[in-house]
């Protein structure tokens, strides 16, 4: 896990170098997202819009510049509604994107917000057709009378043009509000999770879902936990996971039953009850939850802490990393300025052996699972000028002993959470939104997995 | 007794939070709710603990009960808690929240129904009913009549309307059966 990183000049979300501090909300990044070969990189925002990147291409004259992601396209993916039955707003912003494997020229890729979701497609136009006989160059219809011969319209080449168009919009299977999608290893299904129902799509039809898993209560009064996020196993297509909020996973298998509601594995770490606290359900709470490319392990987030569970083994995880456990004394602060609702996303990098995910103050921590090493890094302007190595940083319990450049706990900025992180699928290149600005980290010395 | 106070100080956020979330762009979270909920539950478990810890110790008081001392030292850390068995609570009014989520067509609650506290009998309709003496009302609760309070009054008199407002709105939304029913059930922490 090399420390060496050269990094791109930080873009804020939509490709633009800011010039002016506050941030609009519309801008705050809600999701990022590589494709299956990492050459594009989308994110999703507040205001509705996603923003792809593509990598540049290596390029023998410029051997520095290869590989920097520069904006491809810009589209406005969704739009806020208003329910009216129901008199509720439906936002607007995009929770989750996820791009299918790519299987001709065009790219595609779902988006979703609190209720729909939708395919979009992403295609690239170089040519255009010249030569009509009916119109003229500018389309406008030629009077019949001034065509004298016949033409063949000729293809010829013109400026790069990405298009984007929805091509399927699935709409109105969601009472509660959508939280994760993931595309089937069959790339032919996909699945869209609220907080009580799971429901089964086929890409190609938009008018019925199959209700897989619902774990709504007869009685309202009775619920006690919600679906927090789901995924499905990178190569069974029967096989699916999903989290709950009181810290559980289930692995469910389509094969057993049409309605997965009885689980085929539940993963639960019993509590350790010399930990409990008025917050223990909160920080139990599961926020991501993700297989590993291997599809043999199980990566999850709660507050506090990083978990790998072997899918063998249900009674306790395989390994916990702390990420950030000097905030537990500081539950009570967090929860009244709401930060310990913050939901937080996890990463594996291609090799499963690192993981990654995000805390407070720009930092992102990675944990090596082999050398158990672990390092903290900071997603700032200050600290990532284009080629500079990023310094690991460090923060020192309140009243513990303080090195130079450590920050103490209480003047980490809470509002300066990372919560989106993504790592390429191949590489040693990471994507780190920091809530309007999007970092892209490269190491460049070990850029081979290993 | 620091930790009550800690745990009122939690409900109230929590009530605040819950009411507030109503006016949220995008509707009522139903995890966040729930979330809250649990929190909610949890502290007002454990004011009832300390209350009547308080009030066993005030009984016996030449005599410090063990429990006391342990949950005397949970309370060197901000905010953990030894949770004490649930043996000890007598109090079984379940907690009504209509969090007036309007995402059903039915109205639904994300209320905590305080299933270890139930009475044996464990009917809908009789554990509503207060249980007298036994219960050993929480002096929280708004009183019905008028009793001389040592000049937690005006404390009590800010907080409260907010509470009330936040039940009748609920309330409204609710196909409740007895609006006024929930009202007195609510925790008014002060």
């Amino acid at each position: 896990m090399g420390e060496d990183t050269d990094t791109t000049p930080a873009l804020n979300h939509r490709g633009f170098l800011p010039d002016h501090n506050y941030v609009t909300e519309a801008d705050i990044i809600s999701t990022v997202e590589f494709n299956h070969t990492g050459e594009l990189l989308a994110t999703g925002d507040k205001g509705g819009r996603v923003v792809i990147f593509q990598r540049e291409p290596e390029s023998k004259t410029e051997p520095f510049a290869q590989g920097e992601y520069n904006v491809y396209s810009t589209f406005q993916s969704h739009e806020p509604e208003f329910d009216y039955l129901k008199s509720l707003e439906i936002e607007e912003k995009i929770n989750k994107i996820r791009w299918l494997p790519q299987q001709n020229a065009a790219h595609f890729l779902l988006s979703t917000n609190d209720k729909t979701i939708k395919l979009w497609k992403v295609s690239e136009r170089d040519k255009r057709p010249e030569g009509y006989n009916l119109k003229d160059e500018e389309g406008r219809i030629k009077d019949i009378s001034t065509v004298t011969s016949l033409q063949v319209p000729v293809l010829k080449p013109m400026d790069l043009m990405v298009e984007v168009s929805p091509r399927r919009v699935f709409a109105n299977a969601h009472t509660y509000h959508v939280n994760s999608i993931s595309v089937n290893s069959d790339y032919e299904t996909y699945m869209s999770a609220d907080d009580l129902r799971i429901n089964l799509w086929h890409l190609d039809i938009t008018d019925r879902s199959f209700n897989i898993v619902d774990i709504k209560p007869t009685n309202m009064e009775d619920l006690t936990e919600v679906i927090t996020a789901a995924e499905f196993h990178p190569h069974h297509c029967n096989l699916f996971v999903y989290s709950s909020s009181k810290g559980t996973l289930r692995l469910c298998d389509m094969r057993e039953a049409a309605l997965c509601d009885k689980h085929s594995k539940l993963f639960e770490e019993p509590e350790d009850p010399s930990a409990r606290s008025f917050f223990s359900e909160i920080i139990s709470s599961v926020s991501d939850v993700k297989f590993s490319h291997s599809g043999r392990y199980l990566l999850t987030r709660d507050y506090l802490t990083a978990k790998v569970w072997d899918l063998n083994m249900e009674s306790k995880p395989l390994e916990t990393y702390q990420v950030h456990d000097y905030l537990r004394s500081k539950l009570c602060s967090l929860y009244e300025n709401d930060c310990i609702f913050d939901k937080f996303e996890c990463a594996w990098n291609g090799t499963d052996s690192v993981i990654m995910t995000g805390a407070y103050n720009n930092f992102f921590r990675m944990f090596d699972r082999n050398t158990k090493r672990d390092v903290t890094l900071e997603a700032s302007r200050e600290s990532s000028k284009p080629r500079a190595v990023l310094k690991p940083r460090r923060v020192c319990a309140a009243g513990g002993k303080r090195r130079k450049d450590d920050i103490s706990v209480d003047s980490l900025d809470f509002t300066k959470k990372i919560l989106h992180t993504a790592w390429h699928p191949t590489e040693n290149i990471i994507a780190i939104a920091a809530t309007n600005n999007l970092y892209i980290f490269q190491d460049k010395l070990n850029n081979e997995m290993h | 007794m620091e930790v009550s106070a800690e745990a009122k100080r939690i409900m109230v956020v929590a009530l605040g939070k819950l009411y507030s979330s109503r006016t949220q762009r995008g509707g009522l979270r139903l995890h966040r709710s729930l979330l809250l909920t649990l929190v909610m539950k949890s502290a007002r478990d454990i004011y009832h603990e300390a209350q009547v810890q308080t009030e066993s110790v005030v009984n016996e008081c030449q005599q410090p009960p063990p429990t006391q001392q342990s949950v005397t030292q949970g309370t060197t850390e901000a905010s953990r808690v030894d949770l004490l068995g649930p043996a000890l609570l007598t109090h079984e009014n379940p907690l009504m929240l209509s969090v007036g989520d309007k995402e059903e067509e039915k109205q639904e609650r994300a209320g905590a129904q305080n299933k270890e506290n139930q009475c044996p009998n464990g009917s809908a309709q009789q554990s509503r009913k207060r249980r007298g003496r036994e219960a050993a009302e929480p002096d929280f609760l708004p009183c019905k009549k008028a009793k001389l309070e040592q000049g937690n009054c005006l404390h009590q008199l800010t907080v409260t309307p907010v509470l009330m407002d936040y039940m009748k709105c609920s309330s409204e939304l609710a196909a409740h059966p007895s609006p006024t029913m929930t009202l007195h059930r609510a925790v008014a922490a002060c």
